[in-house]
């Protein structure tokens, strides 16, 4: 469903993803992890049409991006990873506007509207200005908005940070559900408990390219016992063993 | 961790950072900025220091020619004197609204306040450190107007070169009275409300303030001063000259102090009374905060506004545009909603209200028709300067209310630009939705005082076709340059006309007028001929092709301004 063949994306100097090659079939939810400035959020940002890449080509459905941006687009729905959203506006009115911009208007707007909104019990401050909310509700607002045009791809950057253990649950289910009736889902997440429950396959990259692809089976299959965690995994190829120089920080206290 | 753990009852207060270090951010930041190697600084800096030189120079020659004159007169220097006091009571009256409404930010809603507020900073400290924050932040333009008018003082009344050092040494404690005052008002008021209604509270304060003291000294006719009629008694009119008109105020002491020193007077009080008053209200400012601030902040953090007023009024908009694509409509409500439920927009309405009725009134209060005939020539040339003085005044709404559309997507562009809505969607909507009521606005202005000022049927006709196509130019011209400098970080809209972009769509703007009105001057030309030779006017060829260009410049510009903001969102990556 989602192709990226051969991604780069520079910032002057400042070589962000470089040379992503991966693939997320129909149906699976993909997990994408990687440190803090591996190039994730910038891929997925690419992949929602954002940013354009330096070099390189992204697919969806076999449509190249460049090609039909409007109609793949419409097909796409993005979750960003910093909840930001028009103050001024009630939930309510958020959901609406953001349907509108996918076109979609009228009774089957506002039914799915109604339910996640319930879902993710927002009902009550549906028609309270989103200046009030905290960033939680702020958050579950917006992927209510992501759902409400019914896409056929997420793209979800951070998903679970402001969330509620019962929030957090609820959006699991969520995303099980949907990528069950056949939608496909691009998360990235820090939480690796999270990409190991969930996640039919993950990829791991750092400095912009990937270091490893596949179901967790096929993970583990590549560590040297075959049992490691996601977590041990994960910090092995990344090279996050090292904690030294923890004593020298907090030797003063 | 160590066992040997202090208890808190023995443990030594940290030592405090200088206030250098707590304001290292801002000015660091500052100067950071300054120095960024970002494309076209080097054309800013000397677009800035052109227009700013030219500010200066016209302000520097109008004082300059003002006290020439009036140093002639016998009174002269009285006059002078009472004028100095004026000017510095309506900079302490600007301070004082400006530090009120800045005061909020820095010491409130700041995004630094966290981390300072958390960290065992002492309280005096960082009072001062956002006092000095809130003074620069409030103050700066006040002392940029202030060097031009002082300058030409001390020229023309030979202050010498230690008259700077004077202006200085007065101007330092006179600003920081209104910043000591307007944040111990704020600081009580955050106390009795919420911080962010407070915003809202002060803005609209500031902005009816502003707007009756431009509404007041316009009914007070200050143009009735300059006819000697006017005085009945010259014995009293000196009198009052002399007498000192606020012996309180400390924009009474400023002003003495410098023409005391103009004057070559002796008199230390002046200063003695600023210094100590400044040192004196900083420093029960700064015990007020000591009281004050923890709970005020706490509750800053609290009091956004819940709730929707005027529901019934959203859905009749809604239906209005109920014909529109889904994605048009709901972007139109959006943009509406946006506007009228943010105080801080749709309160800039009032200075607006107050600055077409000030406009109308000038127009009114011109002395063409008390009597005597007007010469018909005199009567046109004035209608057709008054075309583009309604241009500038059009120019100057468009800055504030359509420049900033682009910005205020700010940090939900993201939303924007992953659906499929088109960016000309965008923009026609942001389009439309600021230039039809422009374009109302203009047609009453220049409708109006046309017929003020017994306009002829074909100057009318001009006049309003011209303001309508300009409008329409404007509006484009000030979402495309919008577009092209746009501000997304910024918290307060109106902050952005103010930015670079602002400046050169204000220019962009006046430099369309002005080819207007060149063009426009051969058919006017024309018609006055025709008026004075007694002949019939014919519209010629030429002259149907010069009010022809007219429109064409209008729409060319409207349609490759527009193009050229789409061009640009398309390729925008933030």
């Amino acid at each position: 469903m989602i192709q990226v063949d051969h991604l780069v994306k520079r910032y002057g100097g400042f070589t962000a993803v470089n040379d992503l090659s991966f693939s997320v079939p129909r149906g699976t939810l993909f997990g994408f992890l990687g440190p803090n400035g591996a190039g994730k959020t910038t891929t997925m940002r690419m992949i929602a049409q954002i940013l354009r890449p330096t070099s390189g080509e992204i697919r969806i459905a076999g449509v190249p991006t460049w090609e039909k941006p409007q109609v793949i687009k419409q097909m796409i729905g993005y979750i960003p990873d910093r909840p930001y959203v028009y103050e001024k506006l009630t939930g309510a009115e958020f959901v609406r506007f953001v349907a509108a911009l996918y076109g979609q208007e009228g009774p089957a707007v506002e039914r799915r509207m109604n339910e996640l909104l319930e879902v993710f019990e927002l009902t009550p401050w549906r028609d309270e200005l989103t200046e009030s909310y905290s960033h939680g509700m702020r958050q579950k607002l917006i992927i209510s908005s992501a759902f409400a045009h019914r896409p056929e791809v997420i793209v979800v950057d951070e998903p679970m940070v402001g969330l509620d253990p019962k929030s957090a649950r609820t959006l699991k289910d969520l995303f099980r559900a949907y990528v069950d009736r056949g939608g496909t889902i691009l998360m990235s997440t820090h939480t690796l408990e999270v990409a190991e429950g969930m996640c039919d396959r993950i990829a791991i990259i750092q400095r912009g390219q990937l270091l490893a692809e596949g179901t967790m089976e096929e993970l583990r299959a590549q560590s040297a016992s075959g049992h490691e965690t996601l977590e041990a995994l994960f910090l092995r190829l990344t090279g996050g063993l090292q904690a030294s120089g923890l004593d020298a920080i907090f030797d003063e206290l | 961790m160590s066992s040997d753990v202090l208890p808190v009852a023995v443990r030594q207060v940290p030592h405090q950072p200088s206030l250098g270090d707590v304001l290292a951010p801002k000015w660091r930041s500052a100067l950071a900025r300054s120095r960024s190697s970002q494309r076209g600084r080097g054309l800013r800096s000397l677009l800035f220091l052109v227009v700013g030189g030219l500010f200066w120079a016209a302000a520097f020659g109008i004082c300059y020619r003002v006290l020439k004159f009036v140093n002639t007169q016998e009174i002269g220097i009285l006059l002078a004197s009472k004028m100095l006091g004026v000017i510095f009571l309506a900079f302490a009256a600007i301070l004082l609204l400006s530090n009120l409404i800045t005061s909020l930010s820095s010491f409130f809603l700041a995004r630094d306040l966290d981390l300072l507020v958390a960290a065992p900073l002492h309280w005096f400290r960082l009072y001062l450190a956002k006092l000095l924050e809130t003074t620069a932040h409030s103050s700066w333009m006040v002392l940029v107007m202030a060097v031009p008018i002082l300058t030409a003082y001390g020229i023309v009344f030979d202050g010498g070169p230690l008259f700077p050092f004077v202006a200085l040494a007065a101007l330092l404690p006179f600003v920081v009275l209104p910043a000591v005052v307007g944040s111990a008002i704020t600081l009580v008021l955050v106390n009795v409300f919420p911080a962010r209604r407070i915003r809202d509270l002060l803005t609209l304060v500031a902005l009816g303030a502003v707007g009756g003291l431009a509404l007041l000294f316009r009914m007070i006719r200050p143009e009735r001063l300059a006819r000697p009629e006017g005085f009945q008694n010259l014995v009293e009119f000196l009198a009052v000259l002399r007498a000192p008109t606020n012996p309180f105020l400390p924009t009474q002491w400023a002003s003495d102090m410098i023409m005391n020193w103009l004057r070559h007077i002796a008199d230390p009080l002046p200063i003695l009374l600023l210094v100590t008053t400044a040192a004196a209200f900083a420093i029960m400012g700064g015990w007020l905060h000591g009281r004050l601030f923890r709970e005020g902040y706490s509750k800053s953090q609290e009091g956004a506004e819940r709730f929707v007023r005027g529901r019934s009024w959203s859905g009749l908009m809604a239906r209005t545009v109920g014909g529109l694509t889904p994605a048009r409509r709901e972007f139109l409500l959006k943009d509406i909603r946006l506007f009228f439920r943010d105080p801080t927009q749709w309160s800039q309405l009032i200075l607006l209200g107050v600055l077409v009725v000030v406009y109308v009134f000038n127009i009114r209060s011109l002395p063409l028709f008390s009597g005597e005939k007007v010469p018909f020539f005199l009567v046109t040339v004035i209608v057709f300067l008054n075309l583009g003085l309604a241009g500038f005044v059009l120019t100057a709404i468009a800055a504030r209310f359509i420049f900033p559309a682009v910005s205020l997507e700010g940090r939900q562009l993201w939303l924007i630009q992953s659906s499929p809505l088109r960016f000309r969607t965008l923009l026609l909507s942001k389009y439309w939705l600021g230039t039809l009521p422009l374009v109302v606005l203009a047609l009453l202005i220049t409708a109006t005082t046309n017929a003020l000022l017994h306009a002829s049927t074909f100057m009318m006709l001009v006049s309003c076709g011209t303001i309508v196509a300009f409008t329409c130019a404007a509006s484009a011209l000030a979402l495309c340059l919008g577009a092209y400098y746009p501000k997304f970080d910024t918290e307060n809209a109106a902050q952005i006309p103010t930015s670079f972009g602002g400046l050169i769509f204000m220019m962009s703007g006046i430099a369309l007028l002005g080819l207007l009105i060149a063009i426009e001057a051969v058919p006017v030309s024309a018609f006055l001929r025709a008026h004075q030779a007694d002949e019939t006017f014919v519209l010629t060829p030429t002259l149907l092709l010069a009010l022809g260009a007219v429109g064409a410049v209008c729409v060319v510009t409207a349609i490759a301004a527009l193009g050229l903001a789409a061009r640009r969102l398309d390729a925008l990556e933030y």
